[in-house]
Formats: C-alpha cells, structure tokens, sequence
C-alpha cells in the first residue's frame, strides 16, 4: 500500500514566496546596519502588531472566539515585567520570559470565567476583564497607581551598558517575537492540531462531530494568544521604560488597531494579517496629519471590508488564484500518474 | 456612613444602567444582535441634546421632543442601510461592524465637538432633593431618572405583549423564517427594533448629559453598564434588567463608599460574581 | 388559467438539485395530493413555492402571475400560506397571539379568531396558553389556524399528520371539509399515502425530484402508486 500516494505541502507558489521573502528577511536582520534607531522603532512596532495580529487571527478567525480584551494581556505582561525585574529584583532578560508564562498562566483563570459567555457576549466580557485589571494596577501603589511608573535606571542598565546595545537588544527581541509568531502559527496550523483548529473554523459542530475537543483547542489557543500578548506587553513597556494603567490596557492601541489590521487583510489565513499589518501602516503614513479623520477612515475601511468583501484584501487577491504563501494544507496526490486532487484552493475564510 | 442613603443612591443610579441597557437588550431579543457601538449612541444622543438646548434655548428634558424622534430615524435607517447586511448567521459581521461603528462615532464626534467636557445645565433640578429623615436624601433628578427607566420598561413591555408590532417582534425572534411565511417584512421589523431601541438610548442620552460630564470617548464604558445590567438581571427580561441595573448601581455606589477607586471595580467585580455564581443572571428568561 | 402552476421547476441547496423539473397545476378550489417517500422533494416543493427557496420567476405562477423570484413576505400577503412540516410554532406566543400573527397580514376573508376556534373546539379553551404547552394534535391545530387566519386561496400543508396518533390525525383531517367550504384551495403533502388519497381530487407522486404519476385516486391502482412511490 505504501507508496501509492503522499501528501504534499507546499505549492510552487509558496517556493516561490519562500524565496523572494528571504532577501527581504535579510535586510531587516541588517537593519541595525544601514537603518537609524527611528526605523527601528518602527520595525518593532511592526513586529508587535504582526504577532498581535496573528494571535487574534487564530483567536477570532480559527476558534471564534471574538477577544475585545487581548489588551488585558499587553497590559498585564508590561507590568509583570516591572514587577519582576523592578520589585523582585529579576534581571531583565529573565523578566520577560517570565512575564510572558506569567500572563499564559492568568489567563487560565481568566478563561474559567470568561468561557461562559457565548459570541458577542464573549467578546463584551474579555472587554470587562481588561477594565477588571486595569481598575485593579491603578490601585496598586508599589506599581505606581494611576499614574504608572518609570523604569529605574538601574534595571535599564543591567540590560546593557549602552543605549545602542539596548536597541540591538530590544530590535531582535521584537524582530524574533514577530517572525516568532508567524512560524508559532504556521507550524501549528501545519500540525494536526492545526487540523483541528481548521475543522473548527470550518464548522464546530462537524469538528465536534469527528471527536475534535473543541473546549480544549480553543483554551489553547486563548493561553497561547494570552502568552504572546504578554510578551509584548513586556517587551514594549520594556522599550518604552514607562508604564501606565492607561497605556498598558488601552483598547485602541492594542485592540482596536489589531482588530482592523486583521479584518481589512483577511480573517482565517495567515497571510491576511500581513497583509493587513502592512496596510495598516501605509495608511498611518498617509493620514498621520489628519488626526481624528485617521481612525474613522480606518473604521469605514473595517466597515466596508466586511460588508463588501468578508474575505479581506487577502481574501479577494487569493481566491481565484488560489494562492497560498504558507502552504498548510494537504494535497493528497497519487503516485501512479498525474495528481488526481484539484489544486490546493485556500479554504473559504470564518462563515462561508 | 449613612449606608441606607448610599444603597438609595446606588439604586437610583441603576435606573439610569437600567436606561442603558433596556435598547441593547431588545435588540438582541429580536435580532441576536449586540451592537458594540450602543454606547456610543448614547453619548451622539447626547451631544445631540447639546446640540438643541444650544440652538434653541429649551431645557435639556424638553429636547427630547427633537432627540427622541431622531434617534428613533436613525435607528430605522441604521438598521435598514447597514446592520440588516451583517445578519445572517455569522457573529463576526455584526460585531466587527458594530465595532468599526464605535470607533467611527466617538472620532467623529472629537472631531465635531472636541475632547471638551460638556454637561447641560438642567436648572433648579440638578441639586434639588427631597429630605427623608437627617439621613437620606432623594435628589430629584436621580428620582427622575429612575421613574424614566420604569416608564420606559412598561412601555416596551407593553409595546411586546400588547400590540401587534410586538407579536412581530416576538414571532421574529422565536423563528424569523417561519414569521414571513405570515407576511411580517423581516427586514423592516428588525429595522422598527433598532429604531425604538435608539429612541430608548436617546432618552438615556439626555438624561446622562444632565447627570454627569460627558465626553466623545466615554461611550464604551456605557455599554460595559448597559452589557453588565442585562447579564446580571438575566436575558429576555426587561424588568430583570432593571434588577440588574440596580445591583450594578448599588455595587458601584457602596465600592465608591469604601474608597473612590473601587467605584467602577466593585461594579465589575459584582458582574463578574454573578456571571461565576449564576451564569443565566438573576431572573433569567430566555432559554438561550 | 390554474390557481397554481409550476412548469418545469427546478430547486438547489447550494450545489445538490433536489427538484429535476417539476410540471405541477392546481384548479382554484381543487384539493392536491403530493405524495413521496422521504426526501423525494415534496417540502422542497412547498419551500420553493412559499418563496424560501428562491425560483426563476417564471417557474411558478400563482394566479397567473410569476411568483418564483419574490420574497416569502409578499407571497404570503398575495394569498398562499403554509402549515410547516413540525409546525413551527412560536414559543414565546400564546395560542391566540400564535393565531393573531397569522392574521397579521391584513387580507380580508372569513377566517377569524372565532370562526378558527369553532373549526377546533379544543383551542378555544386554551387560547391564552404558551403554544408549546399543548399536546401535538392540538399544536397542529393552532398551525392550520395560524395559517387559515391569513385567509389564503392557496392553503399548503406540509405533513400534517407526522408524530401524531391515528384518532389524532383523524381529528385533523376531519376539518378538512370546513376548510375546502370557505372555498380555499388545498394542497397536501403527505408520507400517509391512504389519508392523502382519500380527501384529494388528485394527487401527484414525486420521487427523487421528479414527478412519477398524476391523476385521479380513483383511477389509479395501488400497484401503480407503489411503483410511482418507490420508483423500483
């Protein structure tokens, strides 16, 4: 029997985007050589809201679970780590892993409570929780209260001794957690958890139906997002040296904009947020000057994207081409003459 | 610490959640849906009163002869131009764009009105109270408020179980499909739902706009109320609402007794009790 | 011209046909049978005819007029009202408020709540009740009701006897005569071959989306309605 058939993975299309990535991925690890530290920042800041992105992706896209509190977990990874690294002493690097398994670990209690709600229910209550523990830090005078703190310089400096070997530092931490996400994803939804993952996306019922444990898949992804949020958290407020209630919970910077990177690039696909993230900051390049106009162009382009195209702007570039840059599905092809199985199509996004 | 007055205080403040929540809750019995953007509706009917009492010189609570109307349009349009297109199965849609809403209205209005804090002057009436005892003190506008959520909940509960348009409402929840089979215009029936649920958020609206300082960015905060009140009382029912606005009111009022930063805590702390104790709410209805 | 006349109709979920071109007419006043195993297309039938399946215009015509395209609202409002297979009625209704929203449409005729209550005694009595806390013989009482307070021409019934005991379903369809006096047409979609025959003028046999015999009950015999009904 062997021998009659493999499964192949990837397309010529995605050989071909693995190779024209590669020149691109090496200029950005080279960056620190022919960019200034305001490129930097910005590359960073690009890489948090990929992974930001991505996560809320597998979240709302692969599982259903629509998160308007993600920034509950920003927030509590910014201030584990200055718990960690400015009340109990822990150095910096050791800081943010932990403060990453920290948040993971809160947001299995959090889950208890939050997994019984359903839907838009769902979402409105992670949006409480956030409020729950940003209301709860402003209380906490050790970390500052209402105001926040600064990150003491002694801590600064046990990063490093120079500021330009704190940005290296800081830069590949961010680069690493953004590309680190998009492999975490990719992998996954390769695997045959990723399978489950799919089925769900697909359909729960049917995925339930074939014996895929639907509470426990979505609890992982939601840990996992949780997690990684956490490490951002802590890497951003880290890169910033302050920390704020405010700042560390706030829905627009880490929710709202998440959310639409995700929408205007497409739901349920990987590239969809890329492409997204890009957008994204394309716009916010154009309408830096514009203020207020800025965020409602933003939510017309969310709105209209919806309506008009659920897919997203991955969504409609993909489908009659049947691209796919990240090649997660399996083709089952049959050896003894030309393959029988149509080409890979990417499979319809949430609600098809 | 006159714990009676401040119980008193927090009830009749949850007359006003019970405001906030009474629109979002019949939206969601005839259409499933929840629109994220409630909220901020109910700061646009505020600044719309503002608008008004700017224009013409009437008090506050006589604007509502404009607003109601107003937002009862709007709602109609709303409904009908773009939320009709987002229902149909999926919950994404309708939350993403509801979403996409909420961000578009509270820019909109920075944009129109400023970060500014604005309140409107209702006269005599914002500091007039009536003494009971050396204890307690019944403000008139808070009693206001709260004989106003009462009015409004038996209106639309007579409006549900009273009137043909209710029967409409009723039937398209149960089972939309089989409720056309009778002739009843879904599309326009979801849009009547949203129209009287934003004339209810008007109501709220101009009565937030004379109890507190407001602003285009404390929409969201509304709704977080407004969702809390209807999960505490328990789905599908209009008075358990009401209950629901209640304990929110009296949570927040006794947390901001101990100490002023637990006021908002403790009434998100008292929503996630119930939610962990009594997860179908206090007087749950709906088998949902 | 026919009260209902379907040519050639053809009906999909998504990509699978469940109709295969589906010649059909009803005479205004008439009784119809359509008669099938499960799955041969007949609530298909009826779905597309009420207008939740979409059709061609053409495909139907109701009193002349293409129908197939519009919206179930409007055929309702132009006079065809169906009783659903497993009733469906509204939980959050009582009988009467279940009755009421048949009649929601406003069309004119002698179907009201009275008239509705003399045609089945037993609801009169529980008319203010929840609907579904009635046994299911009197459930789909309330069902034909609903449907009759539209006061259709074209009244549709979709397996009206399905769940219920025999005694029952002769309660249900000994009301059948008052209806076809007020003059509406009737047609019955029934799994119950005898009970369907025995009140038609005439009756179809569909089969795997397609129509397999017509004609008069009298005039056919049962090896040929077997044949037609299982298509061996």
């Amino acid at each position: 029997m062997a021998g009659l058939w493999h499964i192949e993975r990837s397309t010529a299309v995605s050989r071909a985007a693995l190779f024209a990535a590669a020149p691109a991925l090496a200029a950005l690890l080279a960056l620190p050589a022919w960019g200034d530290s305001g490129d930097m920042r910005l590359a960073v800041e690009i890489s948090y809201y990929l992974a930001l992105a991505q996560a809320w992706n597998l979240l709302a896209g692969y599982t259903g679970l629509v998160s308007v509190g993600q920034q509950a977990y920003v927030g509590l990874g910014g201030y584990a780590f200055f718990a960690l690294s400015v009340l109990a002493g822990v150095p910096p690097l050791a800081s943010l892993a932990l403060a990453g398994l920290a948040v993971a670990a809160l947001a299995l209690p959090t889950a208890f409570i939050v997994f019984r709600l359903r839907g838009a229910y769902f979402a409105i209550g992670t949006w409480v929780v956030a409020e729950v523990f940003r209301l709860l830090l402003a209380l906490a005078t050790p970390l500052g209260g209402g105001t926040g703190m600064s990150l003491p310089v002694t801590v600064v400096r046990s990063l490093a001794e120079s500021s330009r070997a704190r940005g290296l530092i800081t830069y590949y931490l961010g680069l690493g957690l953004g590309l680190g996400t998009v492999l975490l994803v990719f992998f996954w939804l390769r695997s045959r958890q990723g399978l489950a993952l799919t089925a769900i996306r697909d359909s729960e019922t049917a995925a339930a139906s074939v014996g895929v444990d639907n509470r426990r898949t979505k609890l992982a992804v939601y840990l996992i997002a949780a997690g990684i949020a956490g490490l951002i958290g802590a890497l951003a407020f880290l890169e910033k040296l302050r920390i704020s209630p405010d700042a560390a919970f706030s829905v627009g910077d880490w929710t709202a904009n998440i959310i639409f990177i995700v929408v205007i690039g497409g739901i349920g696909s990987i590239e969809g947020p890329i492409l997204g993230t890009i957008v994204f900051f394309a716009l916010r390049a154009l309408l830096v000057d514009y203020g207020a106009w800025y965020l409602i162009t933003l939510g017309a382009l969310a709105v209209a994207v919806m309506l008009l195209a659920p897919q997203g702007l991955w969504g409609v570039l993909s489908r009659p081409l049947g691209l796919q840059f990240f090649p997660v599905q399996r083709r089952l092809r049959l050896l003894d003459s030309a393959p029988h199985a149509a080409p890979g199509v990417p499979a319809a996004g949430r609600g098809d | 610490m006159a714990w009676a007055n401040i119980v008193l205080q927090g009830a009749l403040l949850g007359g006003l959640y019970a405001l906030f929540a009474a629109g979002l809750s019949l939206m969601f019995g005839v259409m499933r849906l929840v629109n994220i953007a409630h909220g901020d509706l109910i700061v646009l009917s505020a600044y719309c009163a503002l608008m008004v009492v700017q224009a013409t010189g009437l008090h506050p609570l006589l604007s509502l002869a404009v607003v109601v109307p107003l937002m009862f349009g709007l709602g109609y349009a709303l409904q009908r131009g773009l939320l009709n297109f987002t229902l149909g199965g999926d919950i994404l849609p309708p939350l993403l764009v509801t979403f996409g809403l909420s961000v578009i209205i509270q820019n909109a209005l920075l944009e129109g009105f400023s970060a500014d804090s604005r309140r409107l002057q209702a006269g005599a009436l914002e500091t007039a109270s009536l003494t009971l005892g050396d204890q307690i003190a019944i403000g008139w506008l808070p009693a206001i408020v709260f004989l106003a959520a009462i009015a409004v909940i038996a209106l639309l509960e007579l409006l549900l179980y009273r009137t043909p348009l209710g029967r409409a409402f009723r039937a398209t929840s149960d089972d939309a499909d089989t409720a056309q089979l009778y002739g009843v215009e879904i599309r326009h029936v979801f849009a009547l739902a949203t129209a009287v649920a934003l004339a209810v958020v008007s109501v709220a609206g101009v009565l937030l706009a004379i109890r507190t300082n407001f602003d285009p960015s404390i929409g969201p905060a509304r709704l977080l109320y407004a969702f809390e009140a209807v999960i505490i009382g328990g789905l599908g029912s209009l008075w358990g609402t009401l209950a629901g606005g209640v304990v929110l009111g009296v949570a927040q009022s006794v947390g901001a007794a101990i100490d002023p930063g637990w006021e908002i805590l403790a009434g998100h702390i008292a929503f996630l009790l119930v939610l962990v104790v009594r997860p179908r709410g206090l007087f749950p209805k709906l088998a949902d | 011209m026919s009260l209902l006349e379907t040519s050639g109709l053809t009906a999909f979920y998504g990509d699978f046909q469940a109709l295969y071109g589906i010649d059909l007419r009803i005479e205004e006043g008439e009784t119809v049978a359509v008669i099938g195993a499960n799955g041969a297309g007949k609530s298909t039938l009826l779905r597309t005819v009420t207008g939740l399946l979409r059709a061609p215009a053409e495909r139907i015509r109701f009193a002349g007029a293409p129908i197939g395209s519009l919206a179930p609202s409007r055929i309702a409002r132009l006079g065809i009202a169906l009783v659903p297979e497993g009733r469906r009625l509204f939980p959050s209704l009582s009988v009467e408020e279940n009755l009421q929203l048949g009649g929601q449409c406003g069309r004119p005729g002698p179907w009201t709540l009275e008239r509705v209550y003399r045609l089945f005694p037993p609801l009169a009595g529980r008319r203010r009740r929840p609907s579904t806390a009635l046994s299911g013989g009197e459930q789909q009482m309330v069902a034909i009701g609903r449907a009759l307070m539209a006061n259709p021409r074209l009244l549709l019934c979709d397996e009206i006897s399905l769940g219920l005991a025999p005694i029952v379903i002769r309660d249900i369809y000994a009301a059948l005569p008052g209806i076809r006096a007020e003059g509406t047409t009737v047609l019955i979609v029934e799994q119950d071959t005898n009970r369907a025959l025995a009140v038609a003028d005439r009756v179809y046999c569909l089969q795997e989306g397609r129509v397999t015999l017509e004609g008069i009950p009298a005039e056919l015999s049962r090896e040929r309605i077997r044949l037609a009904y299982f298509g061996v």
